[in-house]
């Protein structure tokens, strides 16, 4: 059996990790900024104030620069299952194929139809048709955001499907059970107001910035009253959802969640709480001191008080077991693979048939399982543990972000509505540096996520190391320099047009005196690129 | 058993469908990239060109997205086999595609004329190279692909890179790129005015009869190339290329083994000459309007010719024939196949009504006062 190597596969896993954080800077806003444009445009057509109108115009702007790249960037993702994992594609194509292509028919189509008429429509539609445009905006994309995490849903919790010896691939039974998976619908819910977070951050910074400076008051003003409100109820929506997902979580997967935890015995209910550990992969312990909460985690993933937490010792030996019962399971497909007429080996695999992923990860160390030694089964289970320290950190990392966005949030809606606030200026000033927070948690969560899934692409069912493409190292470092240069370059150039466009702020709209045509160039060279600082 | 059978046939119906919407939308802004230069011989120019198809083309890419979405859910080991075998062509598509959207979206942002010629540059490439690969796949996929599976259906691709650029898939490149400028030269004559149509027209009027002759000439390589016959396969049982009943003989003039089974297929080759010659006719007398329609119609018959001539193949290996991806041993479960038969039915309507409203608003001539007095424009 032709399998990838070891390099290949470590090298695919960075190219996706990096493309899809990459990807992953661009989609949070897109679906936070289009909601507040819909307000934003929302107010302007029931109070007919013009101002309004140049907000929506002004953050639109900004919103299309983002827009753009989150398209692009977008592809490479539909892409990249089929390039550099072809056997996850097979494997499990028949399921996760569907919320994608779900996805374009129902949500993408929409979100990019109407975004053309949302930049392009504003004198070809009525006021209310804008409006109705840009809400589709806003719905296409956070369609877009339900089917997506449906198809990572299950990958996180396999529900719905089972295996097919014939075809010999997870095939689809139950369209609801994975349309309305616990993960897939938690997540949901606590990515895209994640979102809103996000989108409510970067109008309430930006606008903040604009206060501090004294420039274009009126209209920054009006944005962070707007975009701290949103923020508020936004950051504790986001918060809130993230306990419902570590419940969801803690029954789905207890692995993730005994290294989210840093959890590596099994400890008496309610567990307490790691606020502060620094977990060691190599020697399975935590090392130096640790601030705990007793009570707090067994509480807080189980809601309830008598509900033990199994520690990530426990959940190795529980691994070595599910291998072991693979092991069979595996031996006999490979017997009915080669005679679909043998009727007792088909009998065997579908008593060990749940167990065919661990016997995956066996492989890995053992290519013929008939051989398998008992250390390489140990070897093998240890596998079965995602990286503690990297899940451990990012987990708490995200969640302290998300509580200094919580306590931002709640000064800058004091602030906009009382206009008293003991240090306004200070907040105003040191805003600016806060806008990179809110994309920092997103990642973070990313990582928290898709870390925490790790050793497995569809978790128990299909491990990492067989779903990656039997690429040559050579094809892989070709890509990955490309990826590399070709993000690099628009990043900066991402970066450099937003700072231009932010620093230029709103107020330049179709102000021009009519040029005739022809010329082109010329005339928009006497257009001043930026308005001098007040 | 029956109804997985008719599901087999109605996705292998639908991905021409949307080959075929991804082929006329995508390869119309693709050819307006493609000619932007020569067409747009100032800025000025260029923008109303880029204006255009502004409102449109992040909708029109969808067709793109779609495609490869369902290929995964519809056709998941084609998608896996066909994605990670081509790698350096998929990512050489991906990296010309992905300048677009960029493209579109930053090139007027800033006034420098070397920061505006990078990216018309970029358009061009982002335009002709991925047409240029699209019809060479579909090229390669008649003359076979070099590749196998293991016993867990783990594919191992054994051709090189180089290889797929043979004459053949060149000369599908070249057709394919042809269709998209004479697409893409009608779409900005239906909304320009004075040289910017003139020159279109002009495009229009030569890439049209290129496109026949092309056709003509892989319609004569085909009907004497290295064709697939299949035998043995069970159309209703589950997806399994590894099938050991079944059998795969190759034969010169294979491919037009259909033809001769039905010769109401000749009707598709015959659409793509009629539509092709009226079209051209029409657009030389300014009717860009009905070029259009006819290119479109045409696109339907050249890819429907070439769906033809393979069914029930959509993927056949060179290497070991016998495990060749068909209808019948490549698509998704009964079940997937249902849930996405619904969703489509529901959605492929309500899409096709957007869009047209969607164009219908946008009507009209775009003028480059509009453009410098429009903050948004590209």
């Amino acid at each position: 059996m032709i399998v990838p190597s070891e390099t290949v596969v470590e090298l695919s896993r960075w190219q996706f990790a990096a493309t899809a954080l990459y990807h992953f800077l661009f989609v949070p806003l897109t679906l936070g900024l289009s909601f507040i444009l819909a307000a934003m445009e929302t107010v302007y057509v029931t109070t007919g104030k013009a101002i309004y109108k140049e907000m929506t115009q002004f953050w639109g702007k900004l919103f299309a620069i983002n827009f753009a790249l989150g398209v692009a960037t977008g592809l490479t993702m539909e892409f990249e299952f089929g390039t550099n994992w072809s056997f996850y594609s097979h494997y499990v194509g028949d399921i996760f194929g569907a919320p994608l292509a779900i996805e374009g028919l129902m949500a993408f189509f929409m979100e990019s139809t109407f975004v053309g008429l949302m930049l392009f429509g504003w004198d070809r539609l009525s006021k209310a048709g804008h409006l109705a445009v840009t809400f589709l905006v806003a719905l296409g994309s956070n369609l877009s955001a339900l089917w997506i995490l449906v198809a990572n849903g299950f990958m996180q919790d396999p529900v719905g499907a089972s295996f097919n010896p014939v075809s010999q691939r997870m095939e689809l039974v139950s369209f609801f059970d994975l349309l309305f998976s616990h993960d897939a619908q938690s997540k949901f819910v606590h990515t895209s107001i994640a979102g809103y977070v996000t989108g409510a951050m970067f109008v309430v910074t930006i606008s903040a910035w604009y206060l501090s400076k004294g420039r274009h008051v009126d209209i920054a003003r009006r944005s962070l009253r707007m975009g701290a409100l949103f923020g508020v109820f936004s950051v504790i929506g986001v918060i809130t959802l993230g306990d419902a997902l570590g419940f969801v979580a803690g029954s789905a997967q207890p692995t993730k969640l005994a290294a989210m935890e840093g959890m590596w015995e099994t400890e008496p209910a309610p567990a307490p709480l790691k606020v502060i550990a620094f977990p060691s992969d190599a020697q399975q312990r935590n090392l130096g001191p640790t601030l705990e909460i007793p009570g707090l985690a067994g509480i807080l993933i189980t809601h309830s008080l008598d509900k033990e937490l199994p520690g990530i010792k426990e959940l190795e030996q529980r691994a070595a077991e599910r291998i072991k019962n693979g092991i069979p399971g595996m031996l006999a497909l490979q017997r009915y693979r080669q005679n679909p007429d043998d009727q007792a080996a088909l009998a065997t695999l579908r008593e060990h048939e749940e167990d065919l992923g661990y016997a995956m990860l066996l492989m890995r160390y053992a290519p013929d399982l008939s051989q398998a030694t008992p250390a390489q089964i140990e070897q093998a289970a240890r596998d079965a543990i995602p990286p503690v320290w990297l899940t451990f950190w990012s987990f708490r990392l995200m969640i302290g972000l998300a509580f200094l966005m919580l306590i931002y949030m709640i000064a800058m809606a004091t602030y906009s509505l009382s206009k008293q606030c003991v240090a306004q200026q200070f907040l105003l000033r040191i805003s600016i540096w806060l806008l990179p927070v809110p994309f920092l948690a997103c990642e973070l969560g990313w990582l928290t996520a898709e870390l925490g899934r790790q050793p497995w692409t569809v978790y128990e069912k299909l491990p990492t190391w067989i779903s990656a493409s039997t690429h040559s190292e050579g094809y892989m470092y070709f890509s990955l320099i490309g990826f590399t240069l070709i993000y690099l370059v628009f990043i900066i150039i991402e970066m450099f047009l937003m700072v231009k466009f932010i620093r230029q702020g709103p107020g330049e709209h179709g102000q021009r005196p009519v040029t005739g045509g022809g010329g082109g160039i010329q005339p928009m060279l006497s257009r001043p690129v930026m308005r001098p600082e007040e | 058993m029956e109804i997985y059978i008719a599901l087999k046939v109605l996705w292998w119906l639908l991905l021409g469908v949307l080959l075929m919407g991804l082929a006329i939308m995508v390869g119309m802004d693709m050819g307006v990239g493609t000619i932007l230069r020569y067409v747009g011989r100032t800025d000025g120019e260029r923008r109303v060109a880029l204006n255009i198809i502004g409102p449109h083309w992040d909708g029109n890419q969808v067709w793109f997205i779609l495609g490869g979405g369902a290929i995964f859910a519809a056709w998941p080991v084609i998608y896996a086999t066909a994605f990670s075998g081509l790698y350096v062509v998929m990512l050489l598509l991906l990296w010309t595609m992905i300048i677009r959207p960029v493209g579109f979206e930053y090139r007027s942002k800033m006034v420098s004329p070397a920061w505006r010629n990078a990216w018309d540059w970029g358009l061009f490439v982002s335009g002709f190279v991925p047409m240029l690969i699209f019809g060479a796949a579909v090229g390669n996929a008649l003359q076979g692909f070099p590749y196998h599976f293991e016993w867990n259906m783990a594919s191992v691709y054994s051709g090189s890179f180089i290889s797929l650029f043979n004459p053949f898939a060149i000369l599908a490149g070249l057709l394919s790129v042809s269709m998209s400028i004479y697409m893409g030269a009608a779409m900005i004559m239906n909304r320009s005015e004075g040289s910017l149509f003139e020159r279109s027209r002009k495009l229009l009027t030569l890439f049209g009869p290129l496109a026949l002759v092309l056709f003509t000439v892989g319609g004569i390589w085909v009907a004497n190339m290295q064709g697939y016959t299949l035998s043995g396969a069970n159309p209703g049982a589950d997806s399994n290329p590894l099938d050991p009943r079944v059998a795969v003989e190759v034969s010169s003039g294979a491919w037009l083994a259909n033809f001769r089974a039905a010769p109401v297929l000749w009707l598709l080759p015959l659409v793509t000459y009629l539509t092709v010659i009226l079209g051209t006719l029409a657009g030389r007398a300014g009717k860009s309007h009905f070029a259009w329609w006819m290119g479109a119609l045409a696109w339907i018959g050249i890819l429907g010719t070439v769906g033809a001539a393979m069914f029930p193949f959509m993927m056949p290996s060179s290497t070991s024939p016998a495990q060749s991806l068909s209808v019948w041993n490549a698509s998704s479960s009964e079940h997937t196949l249902v849930w996405m038969t619904v969703w489509t039915v529901v959605f492929v309507p309500a899409i096709l009504a957007y869009t047209s409203w969607a164009f219908w608003v946008m009507r009209g001539k775009v003028r480059t006062e509009q453009i410098e007095s429009d903050d948004h424009a590209y």
